[in-house]
């Protein structure tokens, strides 16, 4: 391939609002340029979807002797896409004993990423 | 029979009933909230993935903790509750009878009442699919409680039908724990959510979205054993041919809410064409001093503007209380608010015209998708009285609009406003 080759490497469908544009990430040798976006915010998108796509992982936690038998849980901050799978299989193993508190960690430095697993709600004893 | 006595009676305790009841006991007037189920909280405790409150508190949180945070409020405000308690009748001078397993029969003597029941999910019976009655066929919403709430998978493999939000999300949140989701179906040529779910709940974990298909029949006897779809044509008719089979052994229905009307019928208030009551700008039903909000009165897109709308029906409870109950006033003039072309529904059903000074919110929604389109509001003589354009519209977002009449130029003797969406004419495109 010559260094001038130019070639659509990716095709983002921007969330920010209903429009949904689609973003198209351009590979012209060693650059990486977007195409399609109509607003500021939907580069940064695009960008971040591109380099280094993250998600807010949301799942639940077996509870012990608690009012129900699961938490609802969060990532405090949005995971690496791509480890969410893993992160979902170490929050499967988890069991905790309530009374448990909005926003108790529940799994600190989860799979060492500097992300916590927090609770979403409040819950108390059966 | 236990006997209980409050300014305002709210019942239901999700984000609507909630943020009422606090709006209400805020300007210290006495309220009893009346919930159902065993907790605080509503439908928002089962709905664990993120994206609410990004209105009402800047900042983006999960289901139940948008809900912890109007439970906390209560608590600290130290608002009186009832759980496991059903409303079964609510009479015109506002006393309501409920029961629960501790009191049985109670009765409540309220001065005003707000209508915060939310809404129910459209079932198999809804849209009529042929087949057998086997285990594995469950709403989106009822699977999510299983899943999220009382920790129990309802199947391996799913087929789910409608391509509303809860639908997709329930995607995604399958996926997650392990079990396989082999398509979403939806009758329409377009996606029935937000995009934000159809790009994180199904693009994102190569989930296929089949458009313009329905679910025809359900396999098997004792458990689904698959469904067959089959192609749908414009006018809805199916596509002799299209037909095929998917294995699975779960079918999820996502096909739409229903404000849960039953007791607002049976205290003799109006509904209209949407499900929930008639109201006015007010948010007063037909019956004096019964107000409705959130879900109950309209199928909202994000529960910040359940919340919003709660709030106002709390205000305005608290002014009935203040300034009318009681009294003999004479009969409100009327403007009939009509929807009309490409709009599906919308609310206020009906104004008081000496309310016409005032901001008036608005909240409708559009039959299909249209793009570059005039939201224009005529009076029953055609002439326009507002107009905004707006570039796009689907049916899955709910308008507002935030207007005052008499500054728009409304006659006096307007009897009727009509809403309309339509195509914007040549000249305004080239303004554009």
């Amino acid at each position: 391939m010559s260094e001038s080759s130019v070639s659509v490497v990716k095709v983002i469908r921007c969330i920010v609002c209903p429009t949904g544009c689609q973003i198209k990430v351009i590979s012209k040798g060693s650059e990486i340029t977007f195409e399609g976006y109509t607003c500021k915010k939907g580069l940064e998108y695009a960008k971040q979807e591109f380099y280094e796509p993250k998600r807010i992982l949301t799942t639940t936690i077996r509870v012990e002797d608690g009012f129900l038998p699961l938490i609802p849980v969060r990532s405090n901050i949005p995971i690496l896409k791509d480890k969410l799978r893993d992160a979902l299989n170490e929050i499967a193993q988890a069991e905790i004993k309530a009374p448990i508190k909005m926003g108790d960690i529940l799994i600190e430095n989860i799979l060492e990423l500097d992300v916590n697993i927090i609770a979403s709600r409040d819950l108390g004893r059966s | 029979m236990k006997k209980y006595k409050a300014d305002v009676v709210v019942i239901g305790a999700g984000a609507g009933g909630l943020a009422a009841a606090i709006e209400v006991k805020e300007a210290d007037l006495s309220v009893l909230i009346i919930e159902r189920d065993k907790e605080l909280g509503g439908i928002t405790l089962q709905c664990i993935h993120n994206g609410f409150g990004l209105k009402e508190f800047e900042e983006e949180l999960t289901g139940p903790e948008y809900a912890q945070r109007f439970i906390n409020k209560v608590i600290e405000k130290k608002i009186p509750y009832i759980l496991d308690t059903m409303v079964i009748e609510i009479t015109k001078d506002k006393k309501l009878y409920a029961v629960n397993k501790k009191e049985g029969l109670i009765e409540v003597e309220a001065k005003a009442i707000i209508l915060a029941m939310g809404c129910r999910e459209k079932t198999r019976g809804a849209i009529n699919i042929p087949g057998f009655r086997p285990a594995g066929i469950y709403t989106a919403g009822q699977a999510q409680r299983f899943v999220n709430i009382e920790g129990y998978l309802p199947g391996n493999t799913y087929v789910i039908l409608g391509s509303g939000d809860i639908g997709m999300i329930m995607a995604r949140r399958l996926t997650w724990e392990g079990c396989t989701v082999k398509a979403v179906v939806e009758i329409q040529p377009y996606v029935s959510g937000l995009l934000r779910n159809q790009v994180q709940c199904l693009e994102d974990y190569g989930i296929p979205l089949i458009t313009s298909y329905t679910v025809t029949r359900i396999h098997g006897r004792d458990r689904v054993k698959g469904v067959s779809i089959a192609k749908i044509s414009k006018d809805y008719d199916r596509i002799i041919g299209s037909e095929k089979f998917i294995e699975c052994d779960t079918l999820l229905l996502s096909v739409g809410l229903i404000p849960e009307n039953e007791l607002t019928l049976q205290a003799g208030a109006e509904l209209s064409k949407n499900g929930g009551p008639v109201v006015d700008e007010e948010l007063e039903t037909t019956i004096e001093g019964i107000f409705a909000c959130g879900n109950v009165l309209q199928v909202h897109d994000l529960v910040d503007m359940v919340t919003a709308e709660a709030k106002r029906a709390g205000k305005n409870a608290i002014e009935y209380i203040n300034s009318r109950y009681g009294k003999e006033l004479k009969k409100k003039e009327l403007i009939k608010c009509v929807p009309g072309e490409n709009v599906n529904y919308l609310k206020p059903d009906i104004i008081n015209k000496q309310n016409l000074s005032e901001e008036i919110i608005f909240t409708f929604r559009v039959k299909y998708p249209d793009r570059r389109v005039l939201i224009q509001f005529k009076d029953q003589n055609n002439s326009i009285i507002y107009k905004k354009k707006k570039i796009y519209v689907i049916p899955s977002e709910m308008l507002e609009l935030n207007i005052n009449l008499e500054e728009s130029g409304i006659n006096q003797d307007c009897k009727s406003i009509t809403i309309e969406v339509i195509p914007r004419p040549e000249v305004l495109i080239e303004e554009d």
